[in-house]
């Protein structure tokens, strides 16, 4: 088992690439507020990509609707640490109703980068992979480094869910920004499901 | 025989109206006049029906589901509305997601708790601001059509719309002085 301080600390659009790359069966990916959708969008734009916009700590509960209305298709949330500290209990409510085509995907900088990088719980003493587990999602893992990562969320993909990675990552900004367009965004996502023609 | 026991109780009207415009999700943050609906929404292997932990959590849920092709409603207590604006204003209103919301409205006609009549000043000004389509039902006759008609209304228009539940119609919750 990997603890949060023996992690390596990596890069969310590094990691975001090779997510992205592994994905094969028009999969959906709900990107939280800010920096995780920028490079969400940054990693390549699929149609089954939803970019959310506001809301902040809904990326999670937003997967597991999805997951619900569209259980042959696995679904990926994207949140960052103050994301999910604002939130933490969706992931009771994940556990609770123990989707098989959900994962979560933490990307824990330690800071509210976006909003000038005052640090969140998450850098001194909160265990977001502990908390998830002690919500009941038991497939909660820190991504010891690149490949673990990669090889975390093969098995999520594969295995079946739910089951959260999350990543120590640096304090870089997002690559890009994404078109600010909810209804484009909503539309195009809808398509990319199959439910608008 | 009276008028009451003729009618149809008011939640097994709202479950009929759900279930007549396919809406198979709901998921609630409990409230205690809302507890008959609740447990007929649970009963019923229609509907995927649960809890989670707070109201914005359940619209986020509804968003999703709606986006991947299954209608969804959520229900609340009216103190519980007062967590929700943010995703309303944010989500559901700009992105144009038919969220059916339901509140059970408190702090009115006997209310004992004074929060909860404080968020209920905030309720309607609040859904007026954001331009959000709201209705307060307080008559058994009119709440199958109510329901019905904006409920299509909103799939229609992909715009939510919110149901408050008067105690004139649901009894309330009573202070035993």
């Amino acid at each position: 088992m990997t603890h949060a301080h023996n992690a390596k600390v990596m890069n969310r659009f590094e990691l975001t690439k090779r997510l992205v790359g592994q994905l094969k069966h028009e999969e959906a990916v709900i990107g939280g507020i800010g920096n995780s959708n920028f490079d969400l969008w940054s990693a390549g734009q699929r149609p089954q990509n939803f970019y959310m916009l506001g809301s902040m700590g809904l990326a999670i509960p937003i997967a597991l609707g999805t997951a619900i209305a569209q259980p042959k298709r696995h679904v990926v949330a994207l949140e960052g640490d103050g994301s999910l500290l604002m939130q933490l209990g969706c992931l009771s409510t994940v556990a609770a109703r123990a989707p098989k085509n959900l994962t979560i995907v933490v990307w824990d900088n330690g800071i509210y980068q976006i909003t000038g990088g005052q640090p969140t719980a998450s850098a001194s003493t909160a265990d977001l992979v502990a908390i998830a587990r002690a919500s009941g999602i038991a497939n909660s893992n820190w991504a010891a480094d690149e490949d673990e990562f990669e090889r975390l969320f093969a098995a999520a993909l594969k295995e079946g869910g739910p089951s959260l990675i999350a990543a120590r990552i640096d304090d870089k900004p997002g690559v890009g920004a994404t078109d600010r367009d909810p209804v484009q965004i909503r539309e195009r996502f809808m398509r990319g499901l199959g439910v608008r023609k | 025989m009276t008028d009451s026991q003729t009618q149809a109780a008011w939640h097994e009207t709202v479950l009929a109206g759900l279930k007549a415009n396919d809406v198979k999700l709901t998921v609630y943050v409990p409230d205690r006049v809302l507890t008959p609906l609740i447990a007929a929404l649970h009963a019923d292997p229609f509907f995927t029906c649960f809890a989670c932990t707070r109201e914005e959590e359940a619209l986020g849920i509804v968003a999703g589901a709606w986006m991947g092709g299954m209608r969804g409603a959520v229900l609340m207590q009216t103190s519980g509305f007062a967590t929700i604006p943010n995703a309303l204003a944010s989500l559901v209103v700009p992105s144009q997601i038919p969220a059916l919301v339901f509140v059970s409205e408190r702090g009115t006609l006997g209310e004992f708790n004074l929060g909860q009549a404080m968020v209920l000043k905030t309720m309607r000004p609040v859904l007026d601001a954001l331009a959000v389509d709201h209705h307060t039902i307080t008559r058994q006759d009119e709440l199958g059509f109510i329901l019905d008609r904006s409920i299509k209304q909103a799939v229609a228009i992909q715009a939510p719309v919110v149901f408050i539940l008067s105690p004139l119609l649901t009894g309330g919750k009573v202070f035993k002085a």
